[in-house]
């Protein structure tokens, strides 16, 4: 009984684990995975494989190397919801070396070589992306029509053969976001373009769809106690409250709040990207700044920035800016005297 | 037990922060009368049973005592005596293992019963009411009365500082928060009047002008037992059951809505808390004249008959596990103490002291592997003294003391919540124990330096003082009269040599 | 072109500001902290006759901050957080980090000679001429400098415990 020494109160445990907080991520990701399939094409799932494949093979290298134990890091679940948030992510239509560099550059580079679990201060998933569509701009821009013709053999054929350009023109279409930002830059006003094919009655056609599985999974969530309610709260309630604020000011220029909730990956990083763990702010106040400045970038990079969804910039830069939110939000201690 | 009855005093009950709702496993033993174990083969007293300084022995190997004698006496303010709990012969005087620490030594007096458990004389005082309070101080103090709840600070410490200070409320703890322990249930069920009349003692000996004692909800029997017994002067009030409710500051908070200082005390704010196994003792040790020599003790987990015991201090565990049908197996625990703060026993053989309040048997206990912090922050929301678990666990690990210290490591109780709900398995109170006890070497050491350099200045100052003396002296022969007779002169001359060579002398040394 | 050579410039000035900076504020108001961080022996193994001499060098940049064997780990970590330093290993060629050690006088050997007392730099032997010296062990910092005066060379280092 080597470990006599190293034993110490308490005896007793909750029984949580790792593995289990995982896992219950994962179940709560499938509504959203089913209903992405459902609207983008077979590419999402294709994708969904292939990043948890690349993931799990980048996360073996890098522990062997590392002289970690495999067995109990491998099957935490950590690497697998890497890779299916990549792939939620990205375009289906993106070929499999996109997955293949940003998978890499999100396992090797900002988990690994930041110290592995616990120790990385950038949302792996996120910087993979961000890698990504700043490497593969264009790649990354080829989004499937909602309900268009993306079977099975076509998803296929464009991720792993890839089709000249020409040939994924006619496929492919703007995101609703895209379309917006496009349209606005050409001094286009809202309600024209607004009742248009790509834009449901809540916000992008399918997205909204999209956006309220999400949310189902994201308030699973809550409810069992896996996440806190202030990151997701705050950061729905900051980029509501902005967009309303300058939508009521100008309708025809600005998208309304509901268009910027329910299209894009708006829930999906509400609930599932900026409610990571390891890289958000720890302290309960810190939550509620981290995640109102994930909303306020977000916004602001939406509206004015030189992307149409800025998510992954701004989980990105407020991810840096945690240690020190963590530093000044510290709680007062139990018996703090005040001076 | 209804929620208006015990706020008869309409005083309001406020919440202490974080904490955790634990399955109790109290009725394992709570409702079977508690037994007196038979008088063992060795009774082993360690003569530190109490925060403080350890207790001095007055008897030696070979002395015959009787039961309640002192055998060993206070060594300084913050300490109490050790009496024999049987009388017997004095075995021995030395060292047995330490409960806690394999590999440490404590110094400790071991007793053969003669089986006669024959009374020293006894003084009891009766008058306890009317006596005045340093007198009632005085008692308590000479019967070695320390907090029976598990922190074991000399009682009469906390009465003495009290009359020193206005008491507002004393403030009797029958909140048993921690699982398996129903030690303070089955005492106040049993011994209620004892404990009622405790009570009223200790105010006496404080004058304190109000009185609460506190039990948990779910110890509705030993709520109808003192409710029977008190009047107006004394509030008694129920509060919700939630760990750790019964920890001092917890439960200040939960009756007062104040909350003590952070490094301070209760007293700072006119508080002085014992616990009801104390207030027991204390008046058992005024009125009968009986010094501390038994303790109820709940043996519960995995043995056959779990129940609490009234065990004679000294005796060891193992006697204590073989009344309650206990097997050994290799995959079990024992400790002192609950579940979420107790200690490992290395060895059975070791005696139950002041302050084991429980003995516990456990088979269950987490040995997952240690992962990495993944910063969930569940340790945060159930911390009750308001900390950073995860920030604390990781400078600590880093051994930066400075900013262990800034985060208030020194009021972590220890309480255990946060290692509870970890799901990386981290075990992180022990790594709070370890910065503490860091700390606190690494201050005696800087203690240390500072008195090493004030000697070294004070001696540099020293000859550099002898030195000035004696380039005055120089100077002053110097300047001696020119005008000498030839005896005076060659007196002169023979002291200028002897100067000359004592300076050359020093002036080698300097090089 | 021209905007990539100006930000070339600007990098190198302000490198070089910052790595000055460093070295040139706070040296002197950080003394007292770094003499306290010494454990005060006054044993000279850092090269220095004393701890006041070896923290004034450490101030004016000519000692390393790992030279000081009896204050070991803790002592340089501290004087590398002061200093914003990296934190190093202890220069093997002061000396090693060993626990405790106090001295001993074999009375038996002592002949009283005060010459130990006159080494002592924290006056921690107790004795005077042709009388019995003796070590007070509260007051030894085992800094080793009466051994070698000790013309009977009765006095050993013991290894403190607890």
């Amino acid at each position: 009984m080597s470990y006599i020494d190293k034993i110490s109160s308490p005896y007793i445990h909750s029984l949580t684990s790792i593995n289990e907080v995982m896992r219950q991520v994962i179940f709560a990701l499938v509504p959203g995975i089913i209903v992405t399939t459902w609207f983008l094409g077979w590419g999402v799932l294709v994708h969904c494989v292939l990043a948890v494949c690349f993931a799990l093979a980048f996360e073996a290298i890098m522990l062997t190397l590392r002289k970690r134990p495999l067995q109990d890091f491998m099957y935490d679940g950590s690497a697998i919801i890497t890779g299916l948030l990549f792939a939620l992510t990205i375009t289906p239509f993106a070929p499999w070396w996109v997955s293949l560099s940003g998978i890499c550059f999100a396992i090797v580079v900002a988990k690994h070589l930041y110290g592995g679990l616990g120790y990385n201060i950038f949302n792996p998933a996120m910087a993979g992306y961000a890698f990504v569509l700043i490497c593969f701009p264009v790649e990354l821009n080829y989004w499937p029509i909602i309900n268009g013709d993306n079977g099975i053999i076509e998803s296929l054929k464009i991720i792993f053969i890839g089709l000249p350009h020409e040939g994924l023109d006619s496929l492919s279409g703007a995101t609703p976001l895209a379309f917006t930002k496009s349209q606005l830059n050409g001094m286009v006003m809202l309600s024209e373009f607004s009742s248009g094919p790509l834009f449901g009655s809540l916000g992008g056609k399918g997205w909204e769809w999209i956006g309220l599985a999400f949310l189902a999974g994201g308030v699973w969530l809550m409810i069992k106690g896996i996440i806190k309610w202030q990151i997701p709260l705050i950061f729905i309630f900051i980029l509501f409250a902005l967009s309303l604020i300058f939508h009521g000011h100008d309708p025809e220029r600005y998208a309304s709040s509901m268009f910027n909730l329910f299209t894009g990956g708006t829930l999906l990083a509400a609930f599932f990207i900026a409610t990571d763990p390891v890289t958000a702010s720890a302290t309960p106040r810190g939550k509620i700044i981290y995640a109102a400045g994930i909303g306020l970038l977000t916004y602001i990079i939406r509206t004015w920035g030189g992307y149409p969804d800025g998510i992954a910039f701004a989980v990105l830069i407020m991810n840096a800016a945690v240690p020190f939110i963590d530093n000044v939000t510290r709680p007062d201690v139990f018996g703090k005297v005040k001076s | 037990m209804s929620s208006e009855v015990h706020t008869r005093f309409n005083r309001e009950l406020h919440s202490f922060p974080g904490g955790l709702e634990l399955k109790t496993h109290k009725e394992l033993t709570n409702s079977k009368e508690s037994l007196r174990t038979p008088l063992p083969d060795k009774i082993i007293l360690p003569l530190q049973q109490h925060i403080g300084s350890p207790s001095e022995p007055i008897v030696k190997k070979g002395d015959i005592v009787l039961k309640g004698q002192k055998i060993a006496q206070a060594s300084g303010y913050i300490s109490v005596p050790v009496h024999a709990s049987t009388s017997g012969k004095i075995l021995d005087i030395g060292t047995c293992q330490s409960i806690h620490i394999k590999s440490e030594q404590v110094p400790c007096i071991i007793i053969e019963p003669d089986g006669e458990d024959a009374w020293f004389e006894l003084e009891p005082v009766t008058d306890y009411l009317s006596i005045d309070p340093e007198i009632l101080q005085r008692l308590i103090y000479e019967a070695g009365i320390v907090g029976m709840g598990g922190a074991g600070f000399p009682a009469h410490v906390k009465l003495n500082e009290g009359t020193a200070t206005a008491i507002d409320t004393l403030i009797i703890n029958g909140v048993e928060c921690e699982p398996y322990i129903s030690c303070d249930d089955r005492i106040i069920r049993e011994k209620a009047d004892y404990i009622v009349s405790g009570t009223r003692m200790l105010q006496h000996a404080i004058q304190a002008e109000h009185c609460v004692i506190a039990v948990e909800e779910d110890m509705p029997e030993a709520f109808e037992a003192l409710n029977a017994l008190i009047d107006d002067d004394i509030e008694l009030v129920t509060v919700p059951a939630r760990y750790p409710a019964g920890g001092e500051k917890q439960l200040i908070k939960v009756l007062t809505g104040k909350e003590v200082p952070a490094g301070g005390l209760p007293i700072h704010i006119g508080i002085v808390m014992h616990n009801v196994g104390t207030a027991a003792a204390a008046f058992r040790a005024v009125t009968r004249g009986e010094p501390l020599l038994s303790r109820y003790v709940t043996v519960s987990g995995n043995v056959e008959d779990p129940r609490n015991l009234q065990v004679l201090l000294g005796t060891p565990v193992e006697h204590c596990l073989e009344q309650v049908g206990y097997h050994r197996r290799d995959d079990e625990a024992v400790i002192m103490g609950g579940p979420m703060m107790g200690k490992y026993i290395h060895d059975i053989s070791m005696p139950v002291v002041k302050t084991t309040n429980s003995i516990l048997v456990t088979s269950g206990f987490n040995r997952s592997r240690e992962k990495p912090c993944i910063g969930c922050g569940d340790c945060v929301d159930v911390c009750p003294a308001k900390l950073l678990p995860q920030e604390l666990f990781a400078y600590a690990r880093a051994k930066d003391y400075e900013e262990v210290r800034a985060l208030h490591l020194f009021d972590c109780i220890e309480c255990g919540c946060c290692a509870y709900v970890c799901p990386s398995n981290i075990p992180l109170v022990k790594y709070y124990r370890e910065a503490k006890t860091d700390i606190a070497i690494y201050e005696k050491k800087q203690a240390g330096y500072e008195h090493a350099r004030h000697r070294f200045e004070a001696r540099s100052e020293r000859l550099d003082r002898i030195e000035n003396r004696v380039d005055d002296r120089f100077d002053k022969i110097k300047t001696l009269s020119t005008d000498q007779d030839p005896v005076e002169e060659d007196k002169q001359s023979y002291i200028r040599a002897a100067v000359e060579r004592m300076k050359q002398k020093k002036n080698k040394k300097k090089d | 072109m021209f905007g990539v050579l100006i930000i070339f410039l600007l990098a190198l000035i302000s490198g070089f500001l910052i790595s000055r900076s460093a070295q040139m504020t706070l040296q002197q108001d950080k003394f007292e902290a770094i003499l306290s961080a010494l454990p005060q022996t006054q044993c000279g193994k850092c090269n220095y006759s004393g701890c006041r001499p070896y923290a004034e060098a450490i101030v004016r940049g000519e000692a390393d901050i790992n030279q000081c064997p009896p204050g070991g780990e803790a002592t340089i970590k501290t004087i590398a957080k002061l200093l914003g330093r990296q934190i190093k290993p202890l220069n093997p060629e002061n000396g090693l980090e060993k626990d405790k050690h106090i001295a001993l006088i074999d009375e038996t050997l002592c002949i009283g000679c005060v010459k130990c007392i006159k080494a002592c730099p924290v006056d921690a032997i107790l004795g005077a001429a042709k009388q019995m010296h003796s070590v007070l062990a509260e007051e030894c910092t085992g800094c080793e400098l009466c051994v070698a005066p000790c013309p009977m060379d009765c006095i050993s280092m013991q290894a403190v415990t607890g």
